[in-house]
């Protein structure tokens, strides 16, 4: 489905700010597989998911995607088969469109856009089950602009959006992140329920350990650019939030030894 | 009489250009200069076809498409060459005014004795027909000037209206409210730009073809300040009709245009030098600009002042 082959990304190459941000790294997903992407800050692990979207090139390495070479795809053709979900809860809607006006573009998510309707009867109609079925309430509100609503409610839309023509592969980047408890849970239930239905391909990136351990069927984590750790079925399983962390602690040791020394500890370990 | 008439034709034209400048300032959030050039552009292509013998139509048509160009240039610029988007526009319409220089081959070219495309319309009447309604007598060539502009301009304004309505003037819309939700869409937001900058232009320089065809003469000059024209005929418009629906503004553009141009009218005849029109109307869109954030500081400064009163 999606395979990283040997990726690498240094930004502002050359200068005191040089970040390595991608060293190298090598993954395959699979159709329908629910990856969870963790990892400290600076990792990687978001930069991870936009080098898949097509947010910048990639400085080497190959990225194939649905049977295709997307390696030089930019970021507008690629979404042709991606669906995403961003950390602001603003950044995945048009505050001054209606919810049905979103819900419509993203609707012809990467497909040719003429001068038919963006809004005809019958497709409101469709639109508004599929609102009515996330139970927030707001299939009588289609007509108003999204501005109007919380970030709780805008991610959610997003949410909706990002899978309401289905994507080869879902990116959430950190998407409950900036949510209240509450409205985070509603998100993450969600999100649940539309990737268990449509057997969505799904990356996530996530802070919280809660998430990483109860969700996906398969957990990496990025350290300095490369995947330091890959649980996958039953080893993924049986992870809880206290064996995340303690995975953490591990790496923390590791990086204050020096290069040498924390490769060969790391062969040894993992 | 003469000058009520006068001043609603004139604005009815400067609503295409108010259009022009709600597509670009309003609805893509790109500060467009090319705008002063672009509607010279028009008036000098269709004033230069039409003296050369194409019919009016065409010239208008031509001139319309000559605006496109200019404004597709400038989305180039700003989208494919990252230039800044204002400077790219200034580029453009530095560049336009050497071009329309050399369309006319003269700084200015007189229609007087030239067919228009109003021509047609002013022959339905003798040079010397008067209608009165009511208290007030007018010529009725001017009348069915007014009522042909009139109609044009709200043809044009239902068609942009639906046309923001379909799949691609939506993904416009959107283009200008978020870029990184459209472009996550799918949709190549440079490509959207310059398309929308190309309307906008197109729309500009429509109204420039009209305008040398009804006050019967192009000049090169024509276009200094007519994008800060349209800005504050977009911003009273914005002011009358309140709300973010595209049909409602672009209907209060043509009211905020109308209007604009009748308060110039009223000034001009009460006494003001032309000269100081310019410095007047900027001073004016500085106000409007202004005036919303100084009211909404005062009010806040009054709760504010009022609830530590109340403490």
């Amino acid at each position: 489905m999606l395979t990283l082959t040997d990726i690498s990304k240094t930004f502002y190459a050359g200068t005191p700010n040089e970040v390595r941000a991608l060293q190298g790294v090598n993954l395959k997903i699979e159709q329908g597989s629910f990856v969870v992407v963790i990892g400290t800050n600076g990792s990687g692990k978001s930069t991870l998911l936009n080098a898949v979207a097509g947010a910048f090139f990639v400085d080497e390495g190959r990225i194939e995607l649905a049977d295709h070479d997307v390696t030089r795809w930019p970021e507008h053709r690629r979404a042709v088969h991606i669906g995403r979900v961003f950390q602001n809860p603003f950044t995945g809607t048009a505050p001054n469109l209606s919810i049905a006006e979103n819900l419509a573009l993203a609707e012809r998510r990467g497909q040719f856009r003429g001068l038919g309707w963006a809004l005809k009867r019958r497709s409101i109609d469709e639109l508004r089950e599929k609102v009515k079925e996330m139970g927030l309430g707001m299939e009588d509100r289609l007509n108003n602009p999204i501005g109007s609503l919380s970030g709780g409610q805008r991610q959610s839309l997003t949410l909706l959006m990002a899978g309401l023509r289905r994507p080869d592969l879902l990116l959430l980047d950190e998407h409950t992140a900036a949510l209240d408890p509450k409205s985070a849970d509603q998100v993450i239930r969600l999100t649940e329920n539309m990737i268990a239905k449509n057997k969505l391909t799904t990356m996530m990136v996530t802070h919280s350990m809660q998430q990483a351990a109860s969700l996906g069927d398969r957990l990496i984590m990025m350290v300095r650019g490369q995947i330091m750790f890959d649980f996958q079925g039953p080893a993924k399983a049986r992870l809880t939030p206290e064996s995340i962390l303690h995975k953490f602690e591990e790496v923390r040791r590791l990086e204050r030894l020096d290069k040498p020394a924390a490769e060969q500890l790391r062969r040894v370990y993992v | 009489m003469t000058l009520l008439i006068g001043s609603l034709t004139m604005g009815m034209i400067l609503a295409l250009l108010a259009f022009g400048v709600l597509i670009s300032f309003r609805i893509l959030a790109f500060r467009d200069l090319t705008v002063d050039g672009s509607i010279a552009l028009g008036g000098s292509v269709a004033a230069a076809l039409i003296v050369n013998g194409f019919s009016p139509l065409a010239a208008t048509a031509i001139a319309a498409v000559c605006g496109g160009i200019a404004g597709a240039i400038t989305g180039v610029l700003a989208t494919r060459f990252r230039i800044n988007g204002l400077l790219a526009g200034i580029l453009v319409m530095t560049a336009l005014y050497s071009v329309n220089l050399r369309v006319m081959g003269r700084s200015n070219i007189p229609l007087m004795n030239q067919k228009t495309v109003l021509s047609p319309i002013q022959a339905l009447a003798g040079v010397d027909d008067r209608l009165t309604l009511g208290l007030w007598t007018a010529q009725t060539q001017d009348l069915y000037t007014l009522i042909t502009i009139v109609l044009a301009t709200i043809a044009v304004a239902v068609t942009l209206t639906l046309y923001f309505r379909t799949q691609l003037g939506l993904a416009m819309r959107a283009a200008g409210d978020n870029i990184d939700m459209i472009r996550a869409l799918g949709v190549d937001v440079g490509w959207m730009t310059t398309l929308g900058l190309a309307l906008s232009n197109s729309l500009v320089a429509l109204a420039g073809a009209l305008l040398v065809q009804y006050q019967g003469f192009a000049d090169v000059q024509m276009g200094i300040g007519m994008v800060v024209w349209g800005f504050a005929s977009v911003i009273i418009g914005e002011s009358l009709v309140r709300g973010r629906n595209v049909g409602l503004l672009i209907g209060g553009a043509i009211m905020g245009s109308v209007l604009f141009r009748l308060l110039v009218a009223i000034a001009l005849r009460g006494g003001l030098n032309p000269n100081d029109l310019k410095l007047v109307t900027a001073l004016f869109v500085l106000g409007a600009l202004v005036l919303p954030d100084v009211m909404a500081r005062l009010k806040s400064r009054n709760v504010k002042s009022r609830n530590a009163a109340s403490r």
